[in-house]
C-alpha cells in the first residue's frame, strides 16, 4: 500500500493572534515513529498569550490510537497550562473518541501515589499485616483444636467418606514418590559413608550409617518434604478454590463448620498417614543402602541385615515416629491455613498453595531443630 | 390476621456495612414482609452483595442490627444463630456446589446434618427436590458436568433442602441466557407462592426487578446510603431520586418500551 510510505510530520504554526495550529500529515499509527509531544510543549513555552490549540488533520491519510494518545496528551497539556485545545480539525471519528476520553474527568484520588511508596508506610503496613497474621494464625489453631475436642467427643459434622478418599490420596497415592525420593537418599547415604569408612576399613558401619540416619531424621524429613509439595499444596489449592467459588460459604450458611467439614478430615489423614509413610520410607532407604553395600562394597547380604538390625533400637525407630506425627500435623495445617486465607481471585489461589509449601517446609525444618535439640537433652 | 403474621419477616435497623475503615453504606434501615419478593438494586460494586452477606451472617455489621421475626440475629449466641441460619437457603452467584459431591449428595447433605432421616429418605427428598427445579435424573451428575443454567438451578435445589422460610438469591441471572434467566424467575415466584417463603433477591437486571419484585431497595453507591425503598413500578414512575428514576429507566427520559 502507498499510504504506509507516508511518514507522519508534525507542523506547529502560530494561528492569527492567540491560537496554535498542529498541522498533522501522513500515516499516523502507532506502528510508526511518531513525532513526540515535546514538541508541541516547547512550541507552546516558547509563545506568550496563548489562547487555542487547534488541530489540521487534512494531510492525513491513516490514523489509529497512536493519532489519539498524541491528541490526548495535547489535551492534558492544554489543561495544565489552561489553554483551551479544540478537537474540531481532527478526522471524522476522532472528535467522538476524544469526546469518550475526556467524558470523565481523571479521578485524582484514584492513584495509588507516593504515600504507599513512603518508609514509614511501610513499616507501619508490614507491622499490622503481621500482627493480623499472627491473629490469623492463633485464631486457625484455636478453631482446629476445638474441631479436634468435638471430634474426640464425637460431635464433629464432617463425612466419612471424605475422610478415606483423603486418606487414599495423601496414603497410598503417595507411595511411590515417596519410593522414589527415599531409595535414593538411602544409596546417596551409603555411597558418602563407604567413602569415609573406607578410609578406616570399616565400610561394614554403612549399615549403622544409613539405617540410623533414615530412621532418625531422613525418613521423617523427607517424607514430610515430599507431603507437603505434594499435598500440603494440593490442601490449599483445594480449599482456595472452594472459597473462591463460595462453596465454603455455602457450608457456613448451612450453620456446617468448615472447620469440621473440611480441615479436620484433611489434618487427621495426615497425621495418621505421614507415620505410616515414614516406616514404609525408612525400609526404603534402608534398602537403597543395601543395594550399594551388596553390588559395591563386599558386604553380603546377611552381614548388612544383621548390622542394620543391631544398630536400630525401638528408641531410635519411634523417635522417628513422633516426628512424622508433628510433621504429619505441620504439613496439613499450615496447607488448609494458606486455604483459608485465601482471596477471592484465581491468582490468589496460586499464591496461597506456594505459600503452604514454603510455609509448610519451614515449619518442618524448625520443628526439627527444635526436635534434635530436645532429643539431645533428654538422650534420646 | 395474627400478629405474628403481620410483623416483618426480617427487620433491618441502622446497619452500617464497612470493610476496616472504608465504609460501604450508612444507615440502612428496611423492613421485609413475609412471603414477600424483595430486591436488593444498585449499581455494580454498591455493596448490594455485602449487604446479602450481612443478611445471611457471613458478615458482622459495623453498627446495627438485623433481626428475623423479631429476634435480634446480629447479637445472638452461637447455638441460636445456627438455629435460625438453618432457616435461610441461599443461592449463590454460580451455584457454589460442592464440587466434590453429586447433586444429590450437595443436596441431601444438609438433610443428613440436620435431620433424623435415613439415607433412603435423605435421597428421596433430593430426587424431589431436584425435579421442582427440573434436574430429575442428574442426581449422580458431579457439578462439573452439568452447565451453568444447571448449577444454578441445583444450587437452587440445595438452598431448598430444608423447606426454608427465607430464600436468598445472588443475582440469579447472572450469566443465563435471556430464556433461562425468565424461567429462573418465573421458578422464583412459583416457589414463593407454593412454599410461602420471602425472597430476597440481589440483581441489576431490569428485566428481572420488575417481572419479580414486590419492593425493592436501591443502594446509592455514591452518597452511601439508601435511595429508595418501594415497588419498583412506582419508584419508576413517582420518585423524586434522581439515581433510583435513572436506574429504573436505563438513563432514559421515556420509559423503555420493553419494560
Amino acid at each position: 500500500m502507498p499510504e504506509t510510505d507516508q511518514s507522519p510530520t508534525l507542523e506547529i504554526n502560530r494561528d492569527g493572534g492567540d491560537g496554535l495550529c498542529l498541522v498533522l500529515k501522513g500515516v499516523w499509527k502507532m506502528k510508526q515513529d511518531l513525532p513526540s509531544v515535546s514538541e508541541v510543549e516547547t512550541a507552546v513555552q516558547g509563545q506568550s498569550g496563548l489562547k487555542r490549540i487547534t488541530f489540521q488533520c487534512e494531510g492525513i491519510t491513516g490514523w489509529d490510537s497512536g493519532l489519539m494518545t498524541f491528541v490526548l496528551k495535547c489535551g492534558d497539556l492544554g489543561e495544565e497550562k489552561q489553554i483551551e485545545v479544540s478537537y474540531d480539525g481532527l478526522p471524522e471519528g476522532g472528535a467522538g473518541l476524544m469526546k469518550l476520553a475526556t467524558a470523565v474527568p481523571e479521578k485524582k484520588d484514584a492513584a495509588r501515589g507516593a504515600n504507599t511508596r513512603s518508609l514509614f508506610y511501610m513499616v507501619g503496613s508490614g507491622s499490622i499485616h503481621l500482627a493480623t497474621e499472627a491473629k490469623e494464625i492463633l485464631t486457625f489453631m484455636g478453631e482446629a483444636t476445638i474441631a479436634f475436642t468435638r471430634f474426640l467427643t464425637g460431635r464433629a459434622r464432617f463425612r466419612w467418606r471424605d475422610l478415606w478418599v483423603i486418606v487414599q490420596q495423601t496414603g497410598a497415592e503417595a507411595l511411590p514418590i515417596v519410593s522414589l525420593i527415599s531409595f535414593l537418599v538411602g544409596l546417596i547415604l551409603a555411597y558418602v559413608g563407604a567413602v569415609q569408612l573406607a578410609q578406616f576399613g570399616a565400610t561394614i558401619y554403612v549399615a549403622d550409617l544409613v539405617g540410623l540416619a533414615m530412621v532418625r531424621e531422613m525418613g521423617a524429613i523427607m517424607t514430610a518434604i515430599v507431603m507437603c509439595g505434594r499435598t500440603g499444596a494440593a490442601f490449599a489449592a483445594q480449599l482456595g478454590t472452594m472459597k473462591v467459588s463460595e462453596e465454603i460459604d455455602a457450608l457456613q450458611t448451612l450453620g456446617i463448620s468448615p472447620m469440621e467439614f473440611l480441615v479436620l478430615p484433611r489434618m487427621l489423614a495426615l497425621c495418621c498417614m505421614l507415620p505410616l509413610l515414614v516406616i514404609f520410607s525408612d525400609f526404603i532407604g534402608i534398602l537403597g543402602g543395601l543395594v550399594v553395600s551388596v553390588t559395591t562394597l563386599d558386604i553380603t547380604f546377611t552381614q548388612y541385615v544383621n548390622r542394620t538390625v543391631d544398630s536400630i533400637d525401638l528408641l531410635n525407630f519411634s523417635s522417628g515416629l513422633i516426628k512424622s506425627t508433628v510433621f504429619g500435623v505441620l504439613v496439613a495445617a499450615t496447607g488448609c491455613l494458606r486455604g483459608m486465607q485465601c482471596g477471592d481471585s484465581s491468582a490468589a489461589v496460586g499464591l496461597a498453595a506456594t505459600s503452604a509449601v514454603v510455609t509448610g517446609i519451614t515449619c518442618i525444618i524448625v520443628a526439627d531443630a527444635i526436635f534434635a535439640v530436645v532429643f539431645n537433652i533428654i538422650g534420646i | 390476621m395474627s400478629e405474628e403474621a403481620t410483623a416483618p419477616k426480617i427487620h433491618v435497623e441502622n446497619l452500617t456495612m464497612a470493610y476496616g475503615s472504608f465504609v460501604v453504606m450508612n444507615d440502612l434501615n428496611f423492613e421485609i414482609n413475609r412471603g414477600e419478593v424483595f430486591v436488593i438494586m444498585g449499581g455494580s460494586g454498591c455493596g448490594k452483595s455485602t449487604l446479602l452477606k450481612h443478611l445471611i451472617g457471613l458478615k458482622d455489621p459495623a453498627k446495627g442490627e438485623i433481626f428475623y421475626d423479631g429476634e435480634n440475629f446480629t447479637q445472638a449466641e452461637d447455638e441460636q444463630k445456627l438455629k435460625m441460619l438453618q432457616k435461610f437457603g441461599v443461592l449463590y452467584q454460580g451455584g457454589a456446589l460442592w464440587s466434590s459431591m453429586t447433586l444429590a449428595e450437595n443436596v441431601g447433605l444438609p438433610l443428613g446434618e440436620f435431620t433424623s432421616l435415613s439415607q433412603k429418605e435423605i435421597n428421596d427428598i433430593a430426587t424431589y427436590k431436584l425435579s421442582l427445579v427440573g434436574l430429575r435424573g442428574f442426581e449422580d451428575f458431579y457439578p462439573s458436568e452439568i452447565s451453568g443454567g444447571m448449577r444454578k438451578r441445583a444450587g437452587l435445589a440445595r438452598a431448598m433442602a430444608l423447606d426454608p422460610e427465607v430464600l436468598f438469591f445472588d443475582e440469579p441471572s447472572a450469566g443465563l441466557d435471556p430464556l433461562s434467566s425468565r424461567r429462573l424467575d418465573d421458578l422464583i415466584l412459583e416457589l414463593r407462592d407454593s412454599l410461602g417463603a420471602t425472597v430476597v433477591v440481589v440483581t441489576h437486571e431490569l428485566a428481572s426487578i420488575f417481572a419479580i419484585a414486590d419492593k425493592c431497595i436501591f443502594l446509592d453507591a455514591a452518597k452511601r446510603e439508601q435511595g429508595a425503598i418501594g415497588n419498583p413500578y412506582d419508584l419508576r414512575d413517582q420518585t423524586e431520586n434522581m439515581a433510583v428514576r435513572n436506574f429504573l429507566r436505563r438513563g432514559e427520559e421515556e420509559v423503555p418500551a420493553v419494560l
